[in-house]
C-alpha cells in the first residue's frame, strides 16, 4: 500500500507487530537451539548454569556415548529402516490405487470411492485393528510399523485428483503410439506428477521418522524400538544410565543431562534436514488438500 | 428392459472389464490393504458385545449384549473420561482455536516480503516435530532436576514448581504445547483466506478515509469469516478426540485424574491389562459419537452456505 499518512497509534501498532511475530518466530526454534547448545556442554555446565546458547566447555562426549551405545544405534536403524522401506511402500501402494481410480470410465469407481471415504468416518478402533495385526503375526515384526498404514485414504484422494486433472489426450496420444496403462503411468503419468510425488515422499517419510503410536502398540522387544520409543525412554522414563549398561558392557558413565539433548537432537536432526525440500511444496499441498474434488 | 438389451450390457461390461484389466489388477494391492486393515477391524467391533477370550477364540466366545456397554456407564471412570475429554476440548477451542487466525491477522499487516517469508519459515518448523520430540522438550525444560524454567524460578523466588507431576499444571501445559506445535501451521489456510481479498477494497476504503482498523474491522475480517466458520464446525466434529500421543506422553500416575481420555483408557485397558471386549466396547462409543458429531457438524456446515467436507 505504499508510503501513505500513518497516524501516530498505527506507528505504534506496526512496531509491536514486528517485535511480537519476531519474538513468535524466534519461540518456534529456541528450544532446538537451547538444546542443541545443551547437547555439547559437559553435565557440569548444565548444572551450573540452566541457560546459555554456547557452551564454555564444548564436549562431544553425549555423541560419543550415543554413537558407541548398541541400543540407541539400533533404534536409529530400525527408524531409517522403517522410514525407507515404509516411503516406498506407501508410495506404491498410493499411485496404484490411486491411477485407476482416477479414470471417470472405470467400472465400479464411485463403490472404490466411497469404500475409501467410508474409513475416514469411521474405523474399528484401536482394539479390534490390534487384534487383526495379531492375528497376522506382524506384532514384534517391523512390518507391523509399515503394512497396517500403507495407504492414507486422505493423501490417496489428493493423488487421484491430481491425476484427474492430466489432460485427458495425453492418454489417448500414448495408448496410439502403442503404450499399455503400465507403461503410460510408467513413462507419461508418473513423470508429469513429479512435484506432488515429492510432496508425499516427504510426508510419508516425515510421518515414519516420528511414528511413535504404531510402535508403541505393536513392538514390545525392546530391540526392535523405533527411535522416537527409545527416546521416551531415555528423556520421560530416565531410563538411560542404569539400564542401558546393564544392556551394554561397554557403557561409560555419561552425563546425563546433555544425553538427552544429543538424542533429542538426534531424532530431530533428519526433520530439519527435509524441512527446507519440504517448505517448497507443502502449502501446495495443504490448500490442494482443502480443495475437494 | 428387454432380454437383448440386458444381454448387450452384460457383453459390454465383460468388454469394459477386459479393457480394464491392467487398472483392476493395478487396484488390487490398495483394495486388499483397506479390506485387511480397515474392514477387517470394523467386523471385529463385534467383539463388544461379546466376552472375548483369547483361548477359545472369537467364534466360540459367548455373546454377552450391552452388557460392556452398561458396566461402563455405571462406572465412575467414565464421568472422569467424559470430563477431561470436553474440558480439554474446550479449552482447545478457548486458547488454541483463535491463535491461528490472530497470527494470520498480524502477518498480513506485514508489508516487509522478506520479513514475513522468514516468519512463516520458522513459525512453520514445529509441525513437523514428533509428539514425542515436544514431550521431551517439555520434559528437559520443566524438570526440577536442573530444568531450565525451574532453575530461573529458583532464582528469582526460591522455589520450584513440579510442572509435571501437577495435576493444576496438565491442562494449560496440554494447550501450550498444542499452540506451540500448530499454530503456525493453522495460519496458512487463514493466510491463503487472506491473499484472495481483493486489494481494490481496500483502496477504496482508503479514499474513503478509513483507519487500519476500520479495515481490519470491515474488510479483512469479513472476508475470512467463512473460513473461521467451516473450520469451527469441522472442530465440533472431533471433540472427542484429544490426541492420544501428546496425552499418553504427558500422563503420569500423579496427573491421571485430570488427563485421562478416552483413547488412553482404551490402550490401558485393552492393551496392557488384555481386557479386549470391555475396551472395543468404550472405544466404538466413542467412535459412534464420533461419527455423529462428524455428520453433523458436516450438515451444520452445509446449511450455513459452506459447501462441507461430504
Amino acid at each position: 500500500m505504499g508510503k501513505q499518512y500513518r497516524s501516530t497509534s498505527e506507528k505504534i501498532f506496526d512496531v509491536f507487530n514486528y517485535v511480537f511475530l519476531a519474538l513468535f518466530g524466534l519461540m518456534a526454534v529456541l528450544p532446538f537451539i537451547f538444546v542443541i547448545s545443551g547437547s555439547f556442554a559437559t553435565d557440569a555446565e548444565i548444572t551450573k548454569r540452566a541457560v546459555f546458547l554456547i557452551p564454555k566447555t564444548f564436549s562431544l562426549d553425549a555423541y560419543k556415548f550415543i554413537f558407541s551405545t548398541d541400543t540407541i544405534m539400533r533404534s536409529i536403524g530400525v527408524s531409517i529402516y522403517v522410514t525407507v522401506i515404509g516411503t516406498i511402500v506407501n508410495l506404491f501402494f498410493t499411485v496404484t490405487m490411486a491411477y485407476p481410480m482416477a479414470r471417470r470410465n472405470l467400472m465400479g469407481r464411485n463403490m472404490i470411492l466411497n469404500l475409501v471415504i467410508f474409513t475416514m468416518l469411521f474405523g474399528g478402533g484401536m482394539i479390534p485393528t490390534y487384534l487383526v495385526i495379531r492375528e497376522l503375526h506382524l506384532l514384534d515384526t517391523l512390518n507391523s510399523l509399515i503394512l497396517p498404514g500403507a495407504i492414507s485414504a486422505f493423501n490417496l484422494i489428493i493423488v487421484k485428483n491430481f491425476f484427474q486433472e492430466l489432460p485427458p489426450g495425453l492418454e489417448e496420444a500414448a495408448k496410439i503410439d502403442g503404450c499399455n496403462e503400465l507403461s503410460l503411468l510408467w513413462k507419461i503419468v508418473l513423470p508429469l506428477s513429479k512435484p506432488v510425488l515429492a510432496t508425499f515422499t516427504l510426508f510419508y517419510a516425515v510421518g515414519h521418522w516420528n511414528n511413535f503410536f504404531s510402535a508403541l502398540l505393536y513392538i514390545n522387544d525392546p530391540s526392535k524400538w523405533p527411535l522416537q520409543v527409545m527416546l521416551r525412554q531415555i528423556v520421560m522414563l530416565s531410563q538411560s544410565a542404569g539400564d542401558m549398561s546393564s544392556m551394554d558392557p561397554t557403557f561409560v558413565q555419561p552425563p546425563e543431562q546433555s544425553i538427552k539433548m544429543a538424542v533429542i537432537v538426534v531424532g530431530t536432526i533428519p526433520i530439519l534436514c527435509v524441512y527446507p525440500f519440504l517448505q517448497k511444496h507443502f502449502a501446495k499441498g495443504v490448500l490442494l488438500g482443502s480443495i475437494k474434488g | 428392459m428387454s432380454k437383448q438389451a440386458l444381454k448387450d450390457n452384460r457383453e459390454t461390461r465383460w468388454k469394459r472389464l477386459k479393457r480394464d484389466k491392467w487398472l483392476y489388477i493395478l487396484l488390487l494391492p490398495g483394495l486388499l490393504y483397506f479390506l485387511i486393515f480397515k474392514y477387517v477391524p470394523m467386523w471385529g467391533i463385534l467383539l463388544a458385545f461379546k466376552n472375548y477370550q483369547p483361548f477359545i477364540g472369537f467364534w466360540k466366545s459367548e455373546w454377552v449384549g450391552v452388557e460392556h456397554f452398561k458396566v461402563f456407564f455405571q462406572n465412575p471412570d467414565f464421568f472422569m473420561l467424559l470430563r477431561n475429554t470436553l474440558i480439554l476440548s474446550l479449552y482447545n477451542l478457548i486458547f488454541f482455536f483463535p491463535a491461528p487466525i490472530i497470527l494470520a491477522l498480524l502477518l498480513n499487516e506485514i508489508r516487509r516480503a522478506i520479513f514475513k517469508r522468514t516468519i512463516q519459515t520458522l513459525i512453520y518448523v514445529p509441525h513437523f516435530i514428533s509428539m514425542v520430540i515436544v514431550a521431551s522438550l517439555t520434559y528437559v525444560f520443566l524438570t526440577t532436576e536442573g530444568g531450565m524454567v525451574n532453575e530461573f524460578l529458583y532464582a528469582f523466588t526460591g522455589r520450584k514448581i513440579d510442572f509435571l507431576a501437577s495435576p493444576d499444571w496438565f491442562r494449560p501445559l496440554i494447550i501450550l504445547q498444542t499452540i506451540w506445535k500448530e499454530c503456525g501451521w493453522g495460519t496458512i489456510i487463514f493466510l491463503a483466506a487472506l491473499a484472495g481479498v481483493d486489494v481494490e477494497q481496500y483502496e477504496a476504503a482508503i479514499v474513503d478515509g478509513a483507519s487500519r482498523w476500520r479495515q481490519l474491522w470491515h474488510i479483512t475480517l469479513p472476508s475470512i469469516r467463512s473460513t473461521i466458520v467451516i473450520l469451527l464446525i469441522l472442530r465440533m466434529g472431533t471433540i472427542l478426540d484429544n490426541g492420544f500421543e501428546q496425552i499418553y506422553l504427558m500422563m503420569n500416575a500423579l496427573n491421571r485424574e485430570v488427563a485421562e481420555v478416552f483413547d488412553t483408557y482404551v490402550y490401558a485397558l485393552g492393551i496392557t491389562q488384555g481386557a479386549f471386549s470391555y475396551s472395543t466396547a468404550v472405544g466404538l462409543f466413542k467412535s459412534v459419537i464420533g461419527v455423529i458429531l462428524v455428520l453433523g457438524s458436516n450438515w451444520l456446515a452445509k446449511k450455513s452456505g459452506e459447501s462441507g467436507l461430504y
